[in-house]
């Protein structure tokens, strides 16, 4: 039995949190969100993309490393850990789209240009008044799409969109060109990652794949996110436990407290499972298994459950300090919104985990 | 990634498959009704010598132990495939688990050499004396005294919640042999005949109806010195090593406890208050979604560490979110289920759905489940200081002598 990650992935991981920990962190997340910042911090992007971080997934054919999804996971894992003011985890969605739907003409196109890191894409699925990803209005008529997408993360340094629109037979994702739409800016709950409203006009597009690719992408999708989301729920637990240590009251550190220890026990019970379900999800990938779709809507429920927990409890056992505005606190618990936000909320994940085990019970009945 | 076994792993599994297929063929389905106790040690020494005599007992331990010296690995699918049969289980699983691997490691050699070789054959049961009606989760606030006599030692006291002490032959007990030293020192820890003058064993009903474990009383009972395990005071340490193989054993979600797959069938059958079929509301989906993501996570959580066992190196301290996740995800599910049952939830014995039956057990069972073992709170405690690296928590009578903190 091999359930772990490849020595390759784990060392890619190692790599990418320790140059993380040097140039990102809360830091310069608190710098990206003063007005007037930048909306991504170019220079270390210049520098993930010279260490081939947006070249792993993409095929060597296309001037990528033809790495694995172990190895997005374990960069999705570090950027999320360390808020990093970079579009890595859009670009890496949108890359996972071309790599799985794309035709041999579409990824030769695109993907050179991402594997260097003169192209930054992003994916528009969200819309004003739907809640999940099955629900787009944004429409397809031919090769040209129609609606709002709002917001789109890291919309405004993008010059490549994956859009989610009804086509003939239910959603599915088509490429867009942002410079043929209208880009505007949104205000959201993260102050650190920009969003953006794409408008679309009879817009044109490339279909990228069928309806049923879409819903690959989005297990896939999930299973990327969950990463991100468990290496920002672990630097909120890493956070609250170093607090915990340090913090004195009534005598005692505060981590002597039983009140405050198992409510760090508790960050790590949903950390682990987290984990445990993230890992089933990337070994059906590679296994090409039959449980993916509810190994990754399991992954992706259990990684917000995870990162709301230790998000919101990390500033409860920093008590007043925790709610300021100078307090790191913030971050992660922002974060947990982005979270939600970037593939659609708790329940309807919960649904999509539990319709996929109602098919794989008839199946084997 | 992959599920598969190594070379080495199929080449010994499909050789275990082959013996249990030969060997256990009565044990293929449930038995029709559950075994009274004379019946169910029969079976259980009878299987036991079974396994013994084809090598798959002490599977782990040393060979100069009797054991085969194989690796945890091997323990895990020979665990595997026996689990596929319905043979008597429990009745070694503290002895050979937990008593003997301290007796091997602490005793002395003819005590090891007397005691051992049987003890893995089957043909002596043993169980372990540790809680005591003062000392649960604080399990080193014991009262059982030893007192040493000439070569002997004398025992008064009382120990409780002892699995399997009304069919045991032998135990390891741990006493306090010097009150005027703090509490975790001027412990000792013996074996015990449970048969010798003064042991009354004293069976306690539990809420589920079951009678799994006792209460021991010592009335002045004789030990011999040669019987000790461990240095005089360092019963703490040697309990510690009878601890660590508890931790190992206790786990995984208990066979019997329903699972998602149950609330799915019965939502199906049930109405939801607007009168459509409960499996379609929210609030169903959502805990079916919850059960199956602590259950599953946990039986992933441990492939983890199997994956590293598998690779020969030591699995990460994940592990220890086991018992803590699967005890109270029984009890969720289970309340969650017989409320959606409504009154067919709460009619219990010859009326009742079997399936139901089965969540009712489970519903008190898990009550046990989330105190035997380490509670939910002790565990929370060990993750806390263990795996996160917290402060120890606040134990005000640590550095007492035990007698200036207790009157003994």
């Amino acid at each position: 039995m091999n359930f772990d990650f490849s020595d390759e992935a784990k060392e890619l991981g190692e790599q990418a949190k320790k140059l993380l920990a040097e140039r990102a962190g809360t830091g310069p997340a608190r710098k990206a969100m003063a007005e007037g910042a930048a909306a991504m911090d170019a220079q270390l992007w210049k520098d993930i993309a010279e260490l081939g971080w947006t070249a792993a997934r993409v095929p060597e054919a296309h001037g990528g490393l033809g790495l694995s999804v172990e190895e997005v996971a374990q960069l999705a894992e570090a950027a999320g850990g360390s808020l990093a003011h970079v579009p890595l985890i859009s670009t890496l969605l949108a890359t996972e789209a071309l790599v799985l739907a794309g035709t041999e003409a579409q990824q030769a196109k695109y993907l050179p240009g991402i594997a260097s890191g003169e192209t930054i894409a992003t994916v528009a699925w969200s819309e004003q008044g739907i809640n999940n990803p099955a629900n787009v209005k944004t429409v397809a008529k031919g090769n040209a799409l129609s609606g709002v997408k709002q917001p789109v993360a890291d919309l405004a340094v993008a010059n490549l969109v994956i859009v989610a629109a009804a086509g003939p037979d239910g959603p599915q994702l088509y490429i867009v060109d942002p410079a043929a739409a209208k880009v505007g800016a949104v205000e959201t709950v993260d102050l650190v990652r920009r969003h953006g409203r794409l408008t679309l006009e009879n817009t044109p597009a490339e279909p990228l794949g069928n309806a049923g690719d879409y819903q690959d992408w989005l297990d896939r999708a999930a299973i990327i996110l969950a990463y991100e989301a468990i290496g920002t729920a672990g630097a909120a637990m890493a956070m609250g436990v170093d607090y915990a240590k340090t913090r004195a009251a009534f005598g005692q550190k505060i981590g002597r407290y039983q009140a405050v220890k198992h409510k760090c026990a508790d960050m790590y019970i949903k950390l682990e499972l987290a984990r445990a379900h993230a890992l089933h999800g990337l070994a059906m990938i590679g296994m090409n298994g039959p449980e993916l779709r509810q190994a990754a809507a399991a992954a992706r429920v259990a990684s917000l459950d995870a990162l709301a927990f230790c998000a919101e409890e990390n500033v409860q056992l920093h008590g007043g300090i925790g709610f300021t505005w100078e307090s790191d606190c913030q971050f992660y618990y922002r974060r947990n919104r982005t979270a939600v936000a970037a593939l659609g909320p708790r329940g309807w994940w919960a649904d999509r985990l539990v319709r996929a085990l109602e098919q794989r019970n008839r199946a084997a009945a | 990634m992959d599920f598969n076994d190594t070379p080495q792993e199929a080449d010994y599994r499909a050789q275990v498959r082959a013996w249990l297929e030969d060997n256990a063929a009565e044990y293929r389905e449930p038995a029709a009704e559950s075994w009274k106790l004379p019946e169910f040690i029969a079976r259980s020494k009878a299987w036991q010598a079974k396994k013994h005599a084809a090598g798959y007992t002490g599977i782990t331990w040393p060979k100069m132990f009797g054991g085969q010296g194989l690796t945890p690995m091997h323990s895990i699918i020979y665990g595997q495939e026996e689990s596929r049969f319905h043979v008597p289980q429990g009745l070694y699983s503290i002895g050979l688990g937990m008593c003997i691997p301290t007796v091997f490691t602490h005793g002395q050699p003819e005590v090891i050499q007397r005691y051992v070789p049987k003890a893995l054959l089957g043909e002596e049961v043993w169980c372990q004396l540790f809680s005591e009606p003062a000392a649960g989760s604080d399990l080193a606030g014991i009262r059982t005294k030893a007192v040493k006599d000439g070569d002997e030692w004398v025992i008064d006291g009382q120990k409780v919640w002892t699995s399997f002490a009304h069919a045991s032959d032998y135990g390891i007990v741990v006493t306090r042999t010097d009150p005027s030293q703090p509490k975790h020192k001027g412990l000792t820890m013996f074996i015990v005949n449970m048969k010798a003058p003064g042991v009354t064993v004293k069976g306690i009903k539990q809420m589920s109806g079951g009678s799994d474990f006792n209460e021991v009383f010592f009335d002045g009972v004789r030990v011999h010195d040669s019987h000790r395990l461990g240095a005089v005071g360092d019963g703490w340490k040697v309990a510690l090593t009878t601890l660590m193989h508890e931790r190992l054993a206790v786990g995984g979600k208990p066979r019997y406890a329903p699972g998602y797959e149950t609330l799915m069938k019965l939502a199906r059958g049930v109405e939801a208050p607007d009168g459509t079929p409960a499996i379609g509301a929210s609030d169903v989906r959502q805990k079916i979604a919850q059960t199956y993501i602590n259950d599953q996570g946990i039986k992933l959580t441990q492939m983890r560490a199997l994956s590293a066992l598998s690779k020969g190196q030591v699995p990460g301290p994940e592990q220890s979110i086991s018992k803590v996740v699967v005890a109270k995800t029984m009890q969720d599910l289970a309340s969650f289920a017989l409320d959606l049952a409504g009154g067919d939830g709460f009619v219990a014995g010859a009326d009742a759905d079997p399936e139901l039956a089965k969540l009712q057990g489970s519903y008190i069972g898990s009550a046990g489940l989330r105190i035997a073992g380490g509670t939910d709170e002790i565990l929370r405690n060990i993750i806390a200081e263990r795996v996160l690296g917290l402060p120890g928590d606040m134990r005000p009578d640590k550095d007492t002598p035990f007698n200036q903190s207790v009157a003994v």
